[in-house]
């Protein structure tokens, strides 16, 4: 009789943990599910899908939606939302540019100059929601017009041109047959990804998204860790916007508008929860390729950029709703 | 319940504006017992229990620990004194993993090098509070379950226990059970008395007079912002508690 019970009590808890790690993992096997069925559909629906060229637009594409979904992840499982991301990529790839045309910068020096705007930029947003107490979408908000406006007033609302050829590299390079972009974005996953889930940093940005005031009270510097959150997430968009200004060979102030709702999507797709204490960096990385995707393929399925905007729409509202529907279901079992 | 206090509360204070929550409130625990603080709505106890553990700072009055004056200026304060506390609602991370919750904000590190730049030894916490666990009679599915897994009374064992676990002297409960059914009421209580078994003191704040006469050593009573009554649990009834909650019966001489 003993061995029995033992053995139903070793298959309960075997069931008990593979359902626990499904359902936290759930969104991001979905999303990869996706994932694998898009890229099959369009390898079968445009001769020029997986073409050496396309690959490595996607490669290049995906990099720079993933390097600041990542930072928007950060964001999130702090329980808030940067919608200034799209601002502060254009400011920081316009300052880069402008310090390699008017003061022959290189493309490195330049990358620093647009990550410490980019920090800049963070600080402020991380200020304001952790010592002004205004609620994150609103300190983004302002940052994202703050920012933009002064985008346009830098550089009186036209394009930072006449780049020399070597600006490129960052873009555009490869290092051994891969794109140059891929290697820093798999730094940046390895390094945030490495922070949020085996660093005591990470620990309490997750508790402080998930339950603020228990994090509060088990003796986290809150308001400093929030505002580090930022300040990091910056960092990132400013490498995001440097990179994205590369490609293009040129600064634009016009960059990155509505780019906050494709980081958004890639994030809570991938599993980062609106309401704060979970989401993961693989999660992210599956969902910036997939919002690439939907991007590359229409437009080699020559579908209108409008519907684009209409399908990303769609997908927000699908992820948020799912991820809705997982915590309640949660919740109703406790 | 000789020698001094562990804890002791002298004529403390606290007014929130025009508003005096507590009025010259004492209360008294010993080592190795538990002590239920009851009284009606309004009449204190969670103003007390917050003072006690560093949340509001006093007004007035002297909170004392092993017979030394002491002054918390936040709950970390109390916490490194060595009263732990559970508050009414929780204060867990329901994302975070049991092992996260038992060590957050008190997190291992790995040695060396790698601990230095902060990385964790997740490995360490997770047997610790296994082994913690293990040792109060919390029984949940693995260390590794996100809180949001587990039932009411699970994620009442697992803030309790991560009181007991850090405390060195007191832990504070308020209202432990007030949200959980009659299995899980008893989980709870049953630890209670493991956690005072192992030498530690409990205040325990609760509406339920039956539970408070099963699990306490003695009972104190506040009515309006100070102590009214006191009772040793083994000679009071259900009855004289309500009388003394009301204010139709005091131990105490309020001057």
């Amino acid at each position: 009789m003993a061995t029995v019970d033992q053995a139903v009590g070793w298959r309960g808890r075997l069931e008990e943990w593979l359902r626990e790690r499904i359902s936290v993992a759930v969104s991001e096997v979905t999303a990869a599910t996706a994932l694998a069925v898009l890229f099959i559909a369009l390898s079968l629906a445009s001769p020029y899908f997986l073409t050496a060229d396309n690959l490595f637009n996607i490669g290049s594409q995906t990099a720079v939606i993933a390097i600041i979904a990542v930072a928007q992840t950060m964001v999130i499982i702090t329980k808030g939302i940067d919608l200034s991301v799209g601002s502060v990529a254009a400011l920081a790839g316009v300052a880069g540019a402008m310090v390699v045309r008017d003061l022959g910068f290189s493309v490195w020096e330049a990358s620093a100059v647009a990550v410490a705007v980019g920090a800049a930029a963070g600080l402020v947003n991380g200020l304001l929601v952790s010592f002004a107490r205004l609620p994150p979408f609103i300190a983004t908000l302002g940052m994202m017009s703050a920012g933009r406006g002064l985008v346009f007033i830098v550089t009186g609302a036209v394009g930072v041109y006449s780049l020399p050829e070597s600006f490129q590299l960052l873009g555009n390079g490869v290092i051994a047959g891969v794109p140059f972009t891929i290697v820093v974005t798999a730094a940046v996953a390895l390094a945030v990804g490495g922070l949020l889930s085996q660093s005591r940093f990470g620990q309490h940005v997750y508790a402080m998204g998930s339950n603020l005031e228990a994090a509060r009270r088990s003796g986290i510097p809150v308001r400093r860790n929030l505002t580090a959150v930022y300040v990091l997430a910056g960092m990132l968009v400013g490498l995001g916007g440097v990179i994205a200004a590369s490609r293009v060979n040129s600064g634009q102030p016009n960059y990155g508008i509505g780019l906050e709702l494709d980081v958004i999507a890639a994030a809570v797709i991938g599993g980062a929860s609106l309401f704060g204490g979970q989401g993961r960096i693989v999660g992210t990385l599956i969902g910036a390729f997939l919002i690439a995707l939907v991007r590359n393929g229409s437009v080699l399925l020559g579908i209108n950029i409008h519907y684009q905007q209409l399908i990303v729409g769609l997908i927000i509202w699908a992820a948020v709703y799912f991820d809705q529907f997982r915590r309640r279901r949660l919740e109703s079992r406790g | 319940m000789s020698g001094e206090p562990v804890l002791e509360a002298r004529g403390i204070v606290k007014r929130f504006g025009h508003v005096a929550a507590l009025s010259g409130a004492h209360l008294t625990v010993h080592h190795g017992e538990v002590v239920a603080l009851i009284g009606d709505n309004g009449a204190g106890k969670s103003t007390l229990i917050k003072v006690l553990s560093g949340v509001h700072p006093p007004d007035e009055g002297e909170i004392r620990l092993g017979g030394r004056a002491v002054a918390f200026s936040s709950p970390v304060d109390a916490r490194r004194a060595g009263v732990e506390t559970v508050y009414q609602d929780l204060a867990v991370a329901d994302d975070l993993s049991v092992a996260a919750n038992l060590y957050l904000g008190r997190e291992i590190k790995r040695r060396g090098p790698l601990g230095r730049i902060g990385l964790l030894d997740k490995r360490a916490m997770r047997r610790g509070a296994a082994e913690a666990l293990e040792q109060l009679g919390v029984r949940i599915p693995r260390v590794t379950t996100p809180i949001s897994m587990l039932s009411g009374g699970q994620r009442q064992s697992v803030a309790v226990a991560r009181a007991v676990v850090w405390a060195t002297d007191v832990v504070i409960l308020d209202e432990p059970t007030a949200a959980l059914g009659v299995v899980q009421t008893r989980r709870v209580l049953e630890l209670v008395e493991r956690v005072r078994d192992a030498g530690m003191s409990v205040v325990l704040v609760s509406h339920n007079m039956p539970q408070v006469l099963e699990v306490a050593d003695r009972v104190e009573v506040m009515r309006l912002g100070r102590r009214t009554a006191r009772f040793a649990a083994a000679e009071a009834t259900t009855d004289d508690l309500v009388a003394a909650m009301t204010g139709a019966l005091t131990t105490e001489s309020l001057d």
